[in-house]
């Protein structure tokens, strides 16, 4: 990033390097947040509409995740990415798909509990109408999940802020390598050991403008599909 | 939409692995990153071989220890103890000198306690340690805090016994203790070139240079291909090849910061 100049200049005239760095920044996490709605839903939901012994342990143990250190899921993908480790030969460490592996374990736990407590609330309601209709256990998830699509939006922009704010996984794991693997957090946290505080601050504001934008997205996309749905 | 998002993540895991070719991984220090001379070299580099240098900036000792996983392909690290143990080990092939600068004691400009009249490094510590003023310790096993740990035995300070709430272990890079000394008008040991670049200096002033004791070498290292097959070893060699040879070290030479030169290199030294 050129010295000297504040976030707002970097903006302002479109400079590349920071543009490099929202755009991975962007693409780590929402791919993250997609493999983790595409595990975590369907997890979600089936936790919701099943019973089994240890059911409310399951869910403790859940909802626990949500609190998953991000420095210490950094190092475990490290050390299991790590060419000494046992996945070393997928050659995965510092790349961009290390930080999604990464951030996809923070995330699921997320979407998966947020997912459980909305698809379970929306299953008392309709539990009475989809046994009487005698509809098979698959295809009440489906229909439930669908049911539920506009309030699961909420769970997933929950998974995208934290994957968007987190720092202590990606840098592990990525290496905030520059032009490669730096990210918004990553670039915060080097321009504040380099004690280029200003420049810091601009780019927090530029990571949190970043992120109403993409919630604002969301909300608009959501009200656009609830009209069309009537 | 979904398609769009599902290609995009296709997209960030074929893209990189794509252009991983003609690259290398280097670990590397905080100091080297920091002070801008990366970002200044590596583009020379790359016009003359083609070759992307991805750096990972740690702590030497941190550094190090990616390269013993095998998880880079060059180690570019400033404690020669422990790249010679590093070598001996097997890890690296051999080491070369590249560059040296030199350590310096920053403190509090207005320096009541008088550490900026002290003769030498050595005196400058048994003052803060008899004073108790507070002294900021990287705490991180980098090269800087294994300097500075040989430096407090050669003032002959046993730091087990003597280290009270005045010294302040804070487990982190250079640039966050250069942060924190600023913020608590504290003593740190630095690297010159870190120091130079770094822009929160606040009330913080250099009160001790100069002395032989605040040398500062710099080495590298190809990772041993014995121990870690997929080490790019002709490309890791050609990144040293040309750090050691006429090319890099002007490189090196000629970076400056506002007309300082921060790095002076000396490959040619048998004893450096």
């Amino acid at each position: 990033m050129p010295e000297n100049l504040s976030a707002l200049d970097l903006v302002l005239t479109g400079d590349p390097a920071l543009f490099a760095i929202v755009r991975l920044a962007l693409v780590v996490s929402l791919s993250a947040v997609l493999l983790a709605a595409l595990i975590g839903v369907p997890l979600g939901a089936a936790i919701a509409l099943s019973s089994f012994r240890g059911r409310d342990a399951a869910i403790v143990f859940l909802n626990a995740m949500m609190g998953l250190p991000p420095v210490v899921i950094g190092l475990i993908v490290y050390l299991a990415l790590s060419r000494s480790g046992p996945l070393g030969e997928w050659g995965l460490l510092f790349t961009p798909q290390a930080m999604v592996i990464a951030q996809t374990i923070l995330v699921t736990p997320i979407i998966a509990a947020l997912a459980r407590q909305t698809i379970e609330d929306l299953w008392l309601e309709y539990r009475d109408e989809l046994t009487a209709m005698d509809v098979r256990p698959l295809r009440r998830i489906t229909t439930l999940v669908w049911d539920a699509r506009f309030s699961l939006i909420t769970a997933l922009l929950a998974g995208f802020g934290r994957a968007a704010a987190e720092v202590g996984a990606v840098i592990i794991v990525g290496g905030n390598i520059d032009g490669f693997t730096r990210t918004m957090t990553t670039a915060i946290a080097l321009e504040t050991s380099k004690g280029n505080l200003p420049l810091a601050i601009g780019l927090g504001l530029v990571l949190i403008a970043i992120v109403l934008a993409v919630n604002g997205l969301a909300w608009a996309l959501r009200r656009a599909a609830e009209r069309l749905a009537g | 939409m979904i398609r769009r998002l599902l290609l995009a993540v296709a997209l960030a895991f074929a893209v990189p692995a794509l252009a991983q070719d003609n690259s290398i991984v280097v670990a590397s220090t905080t100091s080297t990153q920091d002070s801008g001379l990366f970002g200044d070299i590596l583009p020379l580099f790359k016009r003359s071989t083609g070759i992307d240098v991805k750096v990972v900036a740690l702590g030497t000792g941190q550094a190090l220890d990616v390269g013993r996983r095998g998880d880079a392909d060059v180690v570019f690290v400033h404690a020669r103890s422990e790249e010679e143990k590093f070598v001996a080990e097997g890890f690296g092939v051999k080491r070369h000198p590249v560059m040296y600068n030199d350590f310096i004691v920053v403190g509090p400009r207005s320096d009541p306690a008088g550490v900026g009249k002290a003769r030498d490094v050595v005196e400058a510590l048994h003052i803060i340690r008899d004073k108790g003023l507070p002294f900021i310790s990287r705490g991180d096993r980098s090269g800087t805090h294994v300097a500075e740990l040989k430096l407090w035995k050669e003032a002959g300070i046993d730091l087990e016994r003597d280290k009270g709430l005045w010294y302040k272990s804070i487990g982190q890079g250079m640039g966050a203790a250069l942060n924190t000394a600023s913020a608590a008008d504290a003593y740190v040991l630095t690297d010159r070139g870190t120091w130079l670049s770094f822009k929160n200096k606040g009330g913080l002033a250099i009160l001790v240079q100069g002395d032989k004791r605040l040398f500062n070498q710099y080495g590298v290292m190809l990772v041993n291909p014995a121990k870690h097959p997929h080490v790019k070893k002709a490309k890791g060699q050609q990144f040293i090849d040309w750090l050691i040879a006429r090319e890099g070290q002007d490189a090196v030479a000629n970076y400056k910061i506002n007309g300082e030169q921060l790095f002076f290199p000396n490959a040619g030294d048998p004893n450096a």
